[in-house]
C-alpha cells in the first residue's frame, strides 16, 4: 500500500514484469539459445547470443541495461566469448571525447577510411548495412549485417546477415580512462576458421596476421581522429614511381 | 632538386631527386638555407642503421624559409623563417599533450616495424631510416614537413642562420642531458664526449647551475673547445684513469651527476635481424671507453645518470648491480624538440647561449660526400660541418 503521507517519491521497482512472463521468457529463451548452440555454427552462435537478454529478462525480471553488472556490453561478450570460431580482439587509447569516437564509428560509412580492406560500408538504414571488402583478384566481397546491440557511447554489437559472402560477428566496446580523459575503443571480431570459402575469403581480407590488421586499422582511427590526418613519408606516386 | 642521398657503407652521393610536394593539409614546404651533418648520421655511413634504403635522402638538422603550405595549417605563412625539429609531432597524442613529444603516437607511418623491436614506436624521424618512417631528409634543397602546424619554431631576422639551426637538435638534446641531471647549485656534472652534443650539455648545465663540469674526451680540439669556450675542467682519457681522476676532483665523492653524449648507437632494426646488428654495434663500440659503464661507476651514490648518446639493443655487461647499489638515477631518451626550442631560442635573442661555436666547416651540399669522411674520421679538427644548399658556403 503506497503512503500517502510520505515525502519521499517511490523508487519504482525494477522487477517489472509478472512470474508468468518470466517463466515464459525464460523457457522460450532456453530453447532458441539450446537450439542455437546446438546448430555448432556462427549463425547459431549469433542466434544464441540475440536470445541471450530475453533469458536475462527471464531471470532478472528486466531487459538488461548499463551499470547494473549485466549489461549488453556484458551480454554482447559472452555471446561472443564462446571458444568456437577465431577471436580476434584489439584496442586503442585516443585523447578524444568518448561521445565523438562512439559517433565516428557509428556512422558506419566512415569504416573505409581507416579499415584498409573496405571499399565501402553503405547504412541500409534500421540498423542494418552492406559491407563491400575486396576480395582475391579485384574481386568484391559482399554482406550485409545488422546491429544487434547498440549502447550510446558505450557499444556496439552486430552480425553478418544470412546470404552475404561471409560470416562474421563483432563488438566494439567504448569507454573512458585515465580518469575520463581518455577513450578506449575495443574491438572483438569472431569469426568461421578458415576453411570453406567464407574462410578463405576472411583470410583474403583480413590477411594471414588477423590481429595485425586489426591493430592496424585501431591505429588508422587514432591517427585520424587525433592528428586528423595519416601519416605518409612519401606521396602515392613517389610510391609508385620507386617501387618499379 | 639537389640531394645528399644514401647508397650504403660510406656511400653517399649527391643526386638530383624530384622536389617533394605537399602530400597532408598540415604539411609544410621549406626550401633550405643551412643544414648540418650530425653525429648520429655517421652511423647511417658507416651501414649500422638498418632500413635504409638506396637513394633515402639523409639529413635531420635543417631550418629554412617556408615556400608552400598546405590547407590545413593556419600557423605558418609563405616567407615565414623557420627552424624544423628533428622529430615530428601530431601535437594531438597523449604523449604529445604531456610533452614527450619524441614518443609522438602518430607521426611513424612504419610504426610497426619499431614495435616488433621496443614494443612500441616513438615519433617519425627526417631522414634516419625507414623504421622511423622513411621521411626524406634535409640535406636538400627543399623539404616536406609533416604537422609543420606544431614543430617548425619561426625565428627572427636579427638572428643569424648559424646561431639558431641547432635548435633542430644538438642544442636542444645537449640542453635536455643537462636539465635530466637535476642539478642543484653547487653540483659537479661529468661529460663523456665533447662533440656537439656534449658542448652543449657542457654549456646547459653551467647555466643550470652547476658549480664544475668535467669534460671527458680523447681529442684535444674538442677538450680545448670545452675549456675556452664553456670553462669546464677537461681530461683527456688517453692520458689519465678517468675515475681515479673523478674521485680526486670530487674529495673522494664522486660527481653528482654524469652525462654521456657518446652512446653506443646500437640503433636499428629489421626484426629479426635486430639483435644481431645491435650485438655487432656493441662490438664496435669496444674501441670506445665504455662511457656508459664509466659514468654508471663514477656517479656519486644517489646521483643522476643522464644518457643523450643513443643506444638500440641489448648491452652487454651492464652494470645494472652498480647503479642498483648506489641508488642511481638514469635518465634517458630521444629528445622532446618542442618542450625545449622557444625558450632555447629567448636564451639565444638574450645571448645566454651562440651555439655557432662549434661550427668547423663551412661547405655545399655538393662537398657532403667528402664531409662525411672528414667528420667520421675526425679529420681537421672537425666538430661540426654546415651545408649551405644555396651554394654560399
Amino acid at each position: 500500500m503506497r503512503n500517502l503521507q510520505t515525502t519521499v517519491p517511490e523508487i519504482p521497482p525494477r522487477v517489472s514484469i509478472g512470474t508468468l512472463e518470466r517463466v515464459a521468457a525464460l523457457t522460450t529463451a532456453t530453447a532458441v539459445v539450446a537450439y542455437g548452440l546446438s546448430r555448432r555454427s556462427l549463425p547459431g552462435v549469433c542466434l544464441a547470443a540475440a536470445a541471450t537478454p530475453i533469458a536475462y529478462r527471464g531471470l532478472a525480471g528486466e531487459w538488461p541495461r548499463a551499470g547494473n553488472g549485466h549489461s549488453p556490453r556484458a551480454v554482447t561478450r559472452d555471446a561472443l566469448g564462446g571458444k568456437r570460431g577465431v577471436h580476434v580482439r584489439e584496442s586503442v587509447r585516443l585523447e578524444k571525447p568518448i561521445d565523438e569516437v562512439y559517433r565516428f564509428w557509428r556512422n558506419l560509412e566512415n569504416l573505409p577510411q581507416f579499415m584498409n580492406y573496405l571499399d565501402a560500408v553503405i547504412d541500409l538504414g534500421n540498423g542494418r548495412s552492406r559491407w563491400l571488402a575486396k576480395g582475391p583478384a579485384g574481386t568484391q566481397v559482399k554482406w550485409d549485417a545488422e546491429i544487434i546491440n547498440e549502447v550510446e557511447s558505450q557499444l556496439i554489437g552486430w552480425q553478418s546477415l544470412p546470404g552475404g559472402d561471409l560470416t562474421i560477428a563483432g563488438s566494439v566496446n567504448f569507454d573512458t580512462v585515465r580518469n575520463g580523459r581518455s577513450t578506449q575503443v575495443s574491438v572483438h571480431f569472431q569469426y568461421a576458421p578458415p576453411a570453406g570459402r567464407a574462410g578463405s575469403l576472411i583470410a583474403t581480407i583480413f590477411g594471414r596476421e588477423p590481429s595485425q590488421t586489426v591493430r592496424e586499422d585501431l591505429r588508422r582511427l587514432k591517427q585520424l581522429l587525433e592528428a586528423g590526418e595519416f601519416p605518409h613519408a612519401k606521396s602515392k606516386e613517389q610510391e609508385f614511381q620507386e617501387s618499379r | 632538386m639537389r640531394a645528399v642521398c644514401y647508397y650504403g657503407r660510406e656511400d653517399v652521393r649527391v643526386e638530383s631527386v624530384p622536389d617533394p610536394k605537399i602530400i597532408n593539409p598540415r604539411d609544410a614546404i621549406i626550401k633550405i638555407t643551412a643544414t648540418a651533418i650530425c653525429g648520429s648520421d655517421l652511423h647511417i655511413y658507416d651501414g649500422f642503421i638498418p632500413t635504409m634504403q638506396k637513394g633515402d635522402v639523409l639529413g635531420h638538422e635543417f631550418m629554412g624559409e617556408v615556400v608552400e603550405v598546405g590547407r590545413g595549417n593556419n600557423r605558418l605563412r609563405v616567407g615565414d623563417r623557420v627552424v624544423v625539429p628533428f622529430t615530428i609531432a601530431c601535437g594531438n597524442c597523449f604523449f604529445c599533450k604531456e610533452e614527450l613529444w619524441s614518443l609522438c603516437d602518430n607521426s611513424n607511418p612504419n610504426a610497426w616495424m619499431l614495435e616488433q623491436i621496443t614494443g612500441f614506436s616513438g615519433s617519425g624521424l627526417f631522414g634516419y631510416s625507414h623504421m622511423y618512417g622513411g621521411y626524406p631528409g634535409g640535406q636538400a634543397e627543399y623539404a616536406r614537413v609533416p604537422f609543420s602546424d606544431v614543430g617548425p619554431l619561426k625565428v627572427p631576422t636579427s638572428l643569424g642562420d648559424e646561431q639558431v639551426l641547432f635548435l633542430s637538435d644538438i642544442l636542444p638534446t645537449g640542453y635536455m642531458a643537462a636539465e635530466n641531471c637535476q642539478i642543484k647549485p653547487g653540483d659537479t656534472v661529468a661529460v663523456w664526449g665533447c662533440g656537439p652534443v656534449g658542448q652543449f650539455a657542457i654549456q646547459s648545465a653551467f647555466l643550470l647551475g652547476a658549480e664544475r663540469v668535467i669534460a671527458i674526451d680523447r681529442f684535444p680540439e674538442r677538450l680545448a673547445l670545452a675549456a675556452t669556450h664553456s670553462r669546464a675542467d677537461v681530461l683527456n682519457y688517453s692520458e689519465v684513469d678517468v675515475p681515479e681522476a673523478l674521485r680526486a676532483m670530487t674529495g673522494g665523492q664522486g660527481p653528482d651527476a654524469c652525462i654521456d653524449a657518446v652512446g653506443l648507437e646500437a640503433h636499428g632494426t629489421t626484426l629479426d635481424a635486430w639483435y644481431d646488428l645491435a650485438k655487432t654495434s656493441m662490438y664496435m663500440a669496444t674501441d670506445r671507453p665504455h662511457a656508459l659503464r664509466q659514468a654508471i661507476a663514477c656517479c656519486r651514490k644517489g646521483g643522476t645518470v643522464s644518457i643523450p648518446g643513443v643506444y638500440g639493443g641489448l648491452l652487454d655487461k651492464f652494470p645494472l648491480g652498480a647503479a642498483f647499489a648506489k641508488g642511481l638515477t638514469l635518465k634517458m631518451g630521444q629528445t622532446h624538440m618542442h618542450k625545449y626550442m622557444p625558450g632555447l631560442l629567448d636564451r639565444i635573442e638574450r645571448g645566454q647561449i651562440d651555439p655557432s661555436f662549434i661550427i668547423t666547416h663551412r661547405v655545399t651540399l655538393d662537398d657532403a660526400p667528402t664531409m662525411y669522411r672528414v667528420f667520421r674520421d675526425k679529420r681537421d679538427a672537425c666538430v661540426k660541418v654546415v651545408m649551405k644548399p644555396d651554394g654560399r658556403a
